[in-house]
């Protein structure tokens, strides 16, 4: 398949705090590691050239943790590094995730001038006393005053990540968040429904039974009516739970969901290149550790089978609500879709759960909602 | 016990019982038998004035005997410590629980196939004795088998345990003994705890079995104390066997097994007569014939000896390629000199419980069948035949001698032929008496006929026997009352220990009474049952309905009165067991065309994950290929999928 672009995803593993809710691999109170942390994602950076020959990278996405806890000049080197070793393509998304509390007019200016296009900010919710049972630390307040000065430095393309199915979270909270959200007119919002993951805070207080989260229904309530609500403001629902101004997609999350090649550097970082999917350690120290032995921080990587892959198309494509491109599925595997999935296809269309139309398949908003339901059957 | 010593014992006895018909009743003590110790190394023994048959010189230096013992009691350990101190096994052999040699054995701590061991004994005085100790299974399931070992032996180790007491179990089995007029040795087990209360417990020995407990052996199995005065005993208090050798033929077969190299090995008890390598044999009913290849002995391990006489316990291997020409019970004399009429008490032994037995895999279905088969061969008792089911697809119904036995065949099924299984709820035979006056036996609900050609039903009913404290009366009566019990009789053991005896029927106790018991006596009650007979019953078949089309696999057979509450369990079981899917599933209950209980199982709503970014796919992907593994144990029933468990489930309640 080798499209001639890629993504490139680096991550930064660091908190000021971690919260309850959260299972990614980053950590609070290991800022001592910063620099050796840096000085790794240099060598990997510098052996990306290697991995991708000629092709051009479309997207950068420094993701985390909080990236914006490293110095904007930092931030801005690490930019520079990677295009010195490698070519982004002229246009390219380059998106950096921040936590509200972590910004400041400078830092914003810093960074918009050293070539960075997209910003996306975690509020989560609009009431401190809901961001504060998060174990978030920032208030409302902070999230639109980072908006505002984020402006003022010339980005055009904001993303506000939020969350619903909250403990003792009610519908009119939800759309309280939604509507000051929007109203900082910003150009994207993710809107996640809580997953209470193991080995979280949340967990054990929700197998003590002491997480009070909105039953199913009223969840599903949330959801569909923020969608609608997005949706009628001009926020086009692209992805299960991203909605976006026309053009404001994320592209380089696209690249995940079209499952098309990405490279990652950082701790916990995930590759798909060449048909193989390779992933960092997770933890600092063996990552740090595994990249001055081996010039990148490798844990494991698989090789991704051809039916595997067309199932990945067909699993992330289907997130999509232009969902899975009959001629781009062709062109990658040699086949119509219909030659692996033609009677699934019917059977899915007769159960309301899935539309085809002369170019694509994709989901029906019932279909979206059980989405892993309808990926089951695709399986082999 | 040597010459001369001229004791003379009396020992209680009950009357001859039919067991299939009054299981319990109580002992008159009318009855005796006595030994007589004459000269010339001969032992009479005279029954109900008559001589009956003396041992030899041979013979006299031979104990025949088992252990009876409830679960828990400490047979097993018992069992190892006699092997220990008769020097069978070195103390770096041993492994906890000889005998019970098979996984399932060791881990439930019961006995499921009979065993025999041959040990060497050398009393104080010097003199050397052969002891075989014949393991039983004690479970009521296995009451025939027991009864057969029992036959094979002159008298019993009673193990009692000194702080629990008698159980219902033990009981029944000291009375099969006491009906094959073996000798009781009582033996009081774990006196070392602190709860012992051994004078107690001897005098329920003596109130409630009308055994003399006086000098009965105080030991603790686990820590070996008062394991020779057992020993002892055995050799003082039990008769000597009886039996000509020159005598025609006659070898009870109490047991056997399939071995890959010799065929069927035949545990047998020579009761007069010889046997030895080369002879022709014959079963007598059966009427097959054999040539003998090997006769043995187990010490524990067989050991093939050159001849087996008269009063001796071992074995026999005639190239016999299946168990079912060596039934349990069943004489083996010789084809040239037969003897002229087989050994009492033969009876083909009929399967009281069936069930539906499905691969989950379909595919396995004739790895199902070679597993049975391979089981068959060493069980005769299991009996099993092709039966189709809408729902589960091709199966096999199987017969089984009681709900332990269900339980080890399917959990045999499974671990040794690594089978997973769909099995549906257990079901009696009913007998079927049409309005054309033709019957039929029903042991699948499926097969039952259109009610209306139907003139009236038969159910099976036991006998049960449920021993518990005083304090639980209540409940228990409360609950048997709820199975359709008919309340016959109470009797005090002793001031807190009641026996009560209920009829029931049958299928009202063959899924989970004996749970439901357990958890309304905090697992002080025990329980024990026997067949007595058909009785007339208003029966019903209760369908289940999914998604509007009836599940045949979850039919079943009810009493008319029980319908409606059962239909409603059901529903409520089966709403909680299925899983929400993509659409909305109703459950119903019905007689016929009349629905007696409805559930909604709601439509899934919601099955979708929020986030899916470069480092999920492959967590993903394997996220949905385990819940493709879990659909993959579900069954389609139509447009739904039911969880395997469900079919077996549906009859929990209590």
């Amino acid at each position: 398949m080798q499209a001639d672009t890629i993504g490139l995803y680096v991550h930064f593993p660091f908190c000021l705090r971690k919260c309850l809710y959260c299972d990614f691999p980053s950590y609070a109170h290991k800022d001592y590691l910063m620099g050796e942390y840096l000085t790794a994602l240099k060598v990997e950076i510098d052996n990306i050239k290697d991995k991708i020959g000629h092709r051009q990278i479309n997207t950068v996405f420094l993701g985390g943790g909080t990236p914006t806890l490293f110095h904007e000049k930092e931030l801005v080197w690490l930019l520079d590094y990677i295009k010195q070793g490698s070519t982004i393509r002229h246009g390219a998304e380059i998106t950096i995730e921040a936590n509200p509390e972590t910004l400041s007019p400078d830092m914003l200016e810093a960074l918009k001038q050293g070539g960075f296009n997209r910003l996306s900010i975690g509020m989560q919710a609009c009431q401190d006393e809901q961001l504060k049972a998060l174990g978030r630390t920032h208030s409302i307040g902070d999230v639109e005053r980072g908006v505002n000065w984020a402006k003022k430095a010339g980005f055009h393309n904001i993303n506000l990540d939020l969350m619903f199915g909250l403990p003792n979270q009610t519908t009119d909270h939800w759309m309280e968040s939604l509507v000051r959200a929007v109203g900082m007119g910003v150009e994207h919002i993710s809107t996640y429904a809580l997953i209470v993951e193991e080995g979280t805070p949340f967990f054990e207080l929700a197998s003590r039974g002491g997480l009070n989260t909105p039953s199913e229904d009223v969840e599903r309530e949330m959801y569909h009516r923020g969608a609608k609500y997005l949706t009628s403001l001009g926020y086009n629902h692209y992805e299960i739970s991203n909605f976006a101004k026309s053009g404001k997609e994320c592209k380089h999350n696209l690249i995940y969901w079209h499952n098309n090649e990405y490279i990652g550097v950082g701790s916990g970082a995930h590759s798909f290149l060449h048909g193989r999917r390779r992933w960092n350690y997770a933890d600092i120290h063996q990552y740090i550790d595994e990249v001055r032995k081996n010039g990148d921080g490798t844990e494991q990587w698989e090789v991704i089978s051809p039916s595997d892959q067309r199932f990945e198309t067909i699993m992330m494509g289907l997130r999509l609500n232009s969902g899975v491109s009959k001629k781009v599925f062709k062109k990658r595997f040699g086949h119509d879709l219909g030659y692996y999935y033609g009677s699934i296809i019917e059977t899915l269309k007769i159960e309301g759960l899935l539309i085809e139309t002369d170019s694509n398949i994709h989901l029906t908003a019932r279909g979206m909602d059980l989405q892993n339901s309808v990926l089951l059957h695709f399986m082999e | 016990m040597g010459l001369g010593k001229g004791r003379l014992k009396a020992v209680r006895f009950i009357s001859h019982m039919d067991l299939g018909k009054s299981f319990i009743v109580h002992m008159p003590k009318a009855r005796c038998f006595h030994k007589a110790y004459g000269k010339d190394n001969v032992t009479f023994t005279i029954f109900k004035g008559e001589t009956i048959g003396m041992s030899n010189a041979r013979q006299e230096k031979i104990r025949n005997f088992c252990i009876i013992a409830h679960i828990d009691h400490g047979k097993s350990t018992l069992a190892d410590r006699i092997l220990e101190i008769t020097g069978m096994l070195t103390e770096r052999e041993m492994e906890k629980q000889v005998l019970d040699d098979m996984d399932l054995e060791r881990e439930r701590g019961i006995t499921i196939k009979s065993k025999a061991v041959r040990l060497s004994y050398r009393d104080e005085e010097g003199e050397e004795y052969i002891l075989n100790l014949i393991d039983t299974p004690g479970h009521v399931d296995f009451a025939y088998e027991v009864s057969r070992s029992l036959a094979a032996c002159e008298g019993a180790i009673l193990v009692v345990d000194a702080s629990q007491g008698i159980e219902a179990q033990t009981l029944a089995n000291v009375y099969l003994a006491l009906e094959h007029d073996l000798e009781i040795v009582p033996v009081i087990n774990k006196i070392d705890l602190p709860s012992a209360r051994p004078d107690w417990v001897k005098k329920e020995i003596e109130d409630v079995i009308g055994l003399d407990a006086g000098d009965a052996p105080m030991i603790s199995a686990k820590n070996g104390i008062g394991i020779e005065g057992v020993v002892e005993k055995i050799v003082s208090s039990i008769p000597a066997p009886i039996g000509e050798d020159d005598a025609p033929l006659k070898a009870l077969i109490f047991d056997s097994f399939y071995d890959n190299y010799r065929g069927v090995i035949a545990y047998i008890r020579i009761k007069e007569g010889k046997l030895k390598v080369g002879d022709k044999i014959r079963m007598m009913a059966t009427g097959k014939e054999f040539e003998v290849t090997e006769v043995g002995i187990f010490r524990p391990s067989p050991t093939s000896v050159p001849e087996l006489m008269a009063g001796e316990v071992g074995y026999v291997a005639a190239s016999i390629k299946n168990v079912r020409d060596t039934r349990v019970g069943d004489t083996i004399t010789h084809s040239d000199n037969p003897a002229a009429e087989p050994l009492p008490g033969y009876r083909r032994v009929n399967p009281m419980v069936y069930s539906g037995v499905y691969p989950a895999d379909g595919a396995r279905y004739e790895e199902l069948r070679e597993a049975l088969h391979k089981l068959q061969i060493n069980d005769a008792s299991l009996s099993f035949e092709p039966e189709t089911s809408m729902a589960l697809g091709f199966g096999f119904r199987c017969g089984y001698l009681g709900l332990l036995h269900m339980d080890i065949i399917q959990e045999r099924l499974e671990r040794e032929y690594d089978l997973d299984l769909v099995t549906t709820a257990p079901s009696v035979i009913y007998k079927v008496i049409m309005n054309d006056g033709t019957k039929q036996d029903i042991s699948n609900p499926t097969s039952l006929p259109d009610p209306a050609d139907i003139e009236h039903m038969e159910e099976p009913v036991v006998n049960a026997q449920i021993m518990a404290p005083t304090e639980y009366v209540g409940a228990i009566m409360e609950l048997c009352q709820e199975r359709r019990g008919i309340y016959k009789d109470m009797e005090y053991m002793e001031e807190t220990r009641v026996l009560i005896t209920y009829e029931l029927p049958l299928n009202e106790i063959i899924y989970d009474f004996f749970d439901a018991l357990k958890s309304r006596t905090r697992g002080y009650a025990s329980f024990d049952y026997e067949l007595i007979g058909y009785q007339q019953a208003e029966l019903v078949k209760l369908d289940i309905l999914l998604n509007g089309e009836p599940v045949d696999a979850l039919s079943l057979i009810v009493h008319n009165e029980k319908a409606y509450t059962r239909g409603r369990g059901i529903a409520e079981k089966l709403k909680e067991l299925i899983p929400r899917q993509m659409f909305e599933i109703p459950i119903q209950a019905a007689i016929g065309n009349k629905i007696i209980a409805r559930e909604t199982i709601k439509a899934l709503r919601k099955d979708v994950l929020a986030k899916c970014y470069g480092g999920d796919i492959s967590r993903k992907r394997k996220l949905l290929e385990k819940q493709k593994e879990g659909k993959k144990r579900m069954r389609q029933v139509g447009s739904v999928e039911v969880p395997q468990e469900a079919f077996m489930s549906v009859l929990k309640f209590d």
